[in-house]
């Protein structure tokens, strides 16, 4: 079995603090680490490496800097890696970038099965991962929270929808987009570690994923980012202190107020009303 | 003219509300622009009255594919319906639900048909010049707010978080068309079956389309606690969330948890008890109406976010506002 797993480069977020005054996020470093919800795409692989056995490659897309998410997916236990990157790449949507993915996974290949994240920390559409299946015709099975069975042909797997868990069957090749309920994400492993280091990586740029220019980067893209606001996070929050019984009653008072004047309480009071 | 148009939800043979909240964005594209407002449902054996409620709640026209095998929602198969309706129509904005049905199937749709599509918007509005539409969506954890638009594509599509637009009062004077189109076999693929529905664990609903949540966090020390934020969430007539902490604990399940690797969620009403505020749980509720937060620590960053705050044990706090809400009840 040949699966192939996207992974983006993203901003760390976790360390970001927010700046009380302006409202903005503060950046401690720039810094990237691999899309959060990425790892769980990565894990679902390996455990199906683990189990059934498979050739797990990785593909991403972004400048040099972003090999750094692909050693670090071969250090976790993944076979391979293709870098795509290309200054051509640049300023590509979730439509240009679907392309560009799904080029360069007909260039590789079509694999058994194609995994991506749920959606990116920094763009945070969850488009691309359907938008590939769409370029490569292949069904696309989104939220998914459990694999429970893999045949040769098909997969049985349940995907987590507003309303539930529901289950299907999707036939192979097909391309899943998971979430975190899908396994705890292992460590890179020494041995992997070593892997990583020892193995190159190809790059590979428009030209080798016989991508049309007329496709990609800002040029190629349907949307146009016109303007970028930052709202300002405060809310000029209303504080009140509960030390004792006094306080508390005080306190009650202020937030029933509250509640009521914005219409919150009348859930709670309409099986009398 | 073109049409403005939204695709409508279904679940059980019912119209999703988040599907009447688009045709209030929809209507107001519609009117600006002096056009129609269609809609598109997918299913099987949507009643009449359900049809209706489209139009009471503000389309003209209703577009019908009824079909055994449109049921359950599958990618694919609805991708193709759309794809064959937007070639007969050239509708030329498309507004779905930003949820799992509508961010799965609108990307899908929007690589068949070369449309821009911009994901999980928060306000939508038509450019006075150009007519172009203008997207506006939180990004980035929801520290910026990008506006975009898509000149030169048609039909400009775009998924709204649910829960950002407030319902028309249904209007039982409007009038409108509903029309079944025909079925075509084409539209069939048989890649993806559905096999079944395992509802989420415990009493709580879904936290997605709520109107009040209540969450808990690590503050709340034990799985048992977790009894506090049901008991407020059932008296405030809402649902349960959750921090990563305390889902990574097992107090409470994933599907409950809010944040960057949970749910972005918009509720009128956010209540967070013993959660801290960090920017990865703060990315889920940026859009959050209201937000109310109760914390022992006065220099939590939930309050920096919140519009109410109670510095207190909320050991203390919650079974206080238990008693007001039961006693108010009983008034
Ligand atoms: C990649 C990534 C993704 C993440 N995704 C998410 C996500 O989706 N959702 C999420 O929530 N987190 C997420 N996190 C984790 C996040 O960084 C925090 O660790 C987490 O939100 C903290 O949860 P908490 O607020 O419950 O716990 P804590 O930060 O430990 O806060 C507990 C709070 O409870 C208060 N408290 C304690 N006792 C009481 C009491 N008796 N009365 C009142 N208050 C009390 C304390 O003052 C404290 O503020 C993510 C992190 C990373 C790195
Ligand atoms: N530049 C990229 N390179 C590789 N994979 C990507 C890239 N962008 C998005 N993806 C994949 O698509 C998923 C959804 O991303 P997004 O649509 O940006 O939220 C991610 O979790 C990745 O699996």
């Amino acid at each position: 079995m040949h699966i192939i797993v996207l992974v983006k480069q993203v901003p760390e977020t976790s360390d970001v603090q927010m700046d009380k005054e302006t409202g903005t996020m503060i950046r401690s470093s720039s810094s990237s680490i691999i899309n959060p919800l990425d790892l769980y795409a990565l894990e679902a692989a390996l455990t199906i490496k683990d189990v059934k056995g498979a050739r797990v490659s990785v593909i991403t897309m972004g400048p040099a800097g972003a090999i750094k998410v692909l050693k670090e997916a071969i250090a976790m236990g993944c076979d391979d890696a293709v870098h795509l990157t290309d200054r051509a790449f640049a300023g590509s949507d979730t439509w240009a970038t679907s392309y560009i993915l799904a080029q360069a996974i007909k260039k590789l290949g079509l694999p058994d099965l194609i995994l991506c994240g749920e959606r990116a920390t920094d763009g945070d559409t969850a488009q691309v991962g359907p938008a590939i299946a769409s370029w490569l015709s292949l069904p696309a099975v989104t939220y998914t929270s459990k694999i429970e069975q893999i045949e040769i042909n098909s997969i049985i797997a349940e995907r987590l929808i507003e309303e539930g868990y529901q289950k299907v069957k999707v036939a192979l090749p097909a391309l899943m987009t998971v979430v975190k309920e899908i396994g705890i994400v292992r460590l890179p492993t020494l041995k992997g570690k070593k892997k990583a280091m020892a193995s190159s990586i190809p790059q590979w740029n428009a030209h080798d994923i016989e991508a049309d220019p007329s496709f990609i980067g800002l040029k190629g893209s349907p949307t146009r980012v016109v303007k970028i606001e930052t709202p300002k996070v405060s809310r000029n929050c209303t504080l009140v202190h509960v030390e004792d019984e006094a306080s508390m009653s005080v306190a009650m008072d202020s937030l029933f107020a509250f509640l009521n004047d914005r219409d919150f309480l009348q859930k709670g009071g309409k099986k009398h009303a | 003219m073109h049409e403005v148009w939204t695709i409508s939800e279904t679940y059980e043979g019912r119209i999703k509300e988040v599907s009447l909240e688009l045709l209030a964005r929809g209507r107001a594209l519609a009117d600006t622009l002096g056009v129609a407002l269609g809609t598109v449902v997918i299913g099987y054996k949507i009643p009449k009255t359900e049809l209706n409620s489209l139009i009471e709640h503000g389309a003209d026209s209703v577009y019908v594919a009824d079909d055994p095998k449109l049921s359950s929602f599958t990618c694919n198969t609805y991708s193709n319906v759309l794809v064959q309706l937007f070639a007969a129509h050239k509708p030329q904005i498309v507004v779905s639900a930003a949820t799992t049905t509508g961010r799965t199937l609108m990307p899908y749709v929007a690589v068949k048909t070369h449309a821009g599509l911009t994901a999980d918007c928060t306000g939508l509005a038509i450019e006075e010049n150009t007519q172009n539409l203008l997207q506006t969506r939180p990004a980035i954890g929801g520290n910026i707010l990008a506006t975009i638009k898509t000149p030169d594509h048609r039909p400009q599509m775009a998924t709204v978080r649910p829960r950002s637009t407030k319902i028309l009062a249904p209007d039982s004077s409007r009038t409108g068309s509903i029309e079944y189109i025909p079925i075509s076999e084409d539209w069939f693929s048989s890649e993806v079956e559905v096999l079944g529905m395992r509802a989420l664990e415990g009493q709580q609903g879904a936290i997605d389309e709520a109107d009040i949540v209540v969450s808990g966090g690590k503050g709340l020390k034990k799985k048992d606690n977790f009894k506090l934020i049901e008991k407020l969430a059932v008296a405030l007539g809402g649902e349960v969330g959750a921090s990563r902490d305390a889902v990574d604990r097992g107090w409470e399940a994933y599907p409950h948890q809010v944040g960057l690797s949970g749910k972005t969620i918009s509720p009128r009403l956010y209540m967070a008890a013993g959660i801290s505020g960090a920017i990865q749980h703060l990315a889920g509720i940026k859009t959050a109406k209201c937000i109310v937060a109760i914390n022992s620590d006065e220099h939590a960053n939930i309050f920096d976010l919140a519009d109410f705050g109670i510095v207190g044990d909320l050991f203390t706090v919650i079974p206080e506002i238990l008693k007001r809400l039961e006693s108010r009840s009983e008034a």
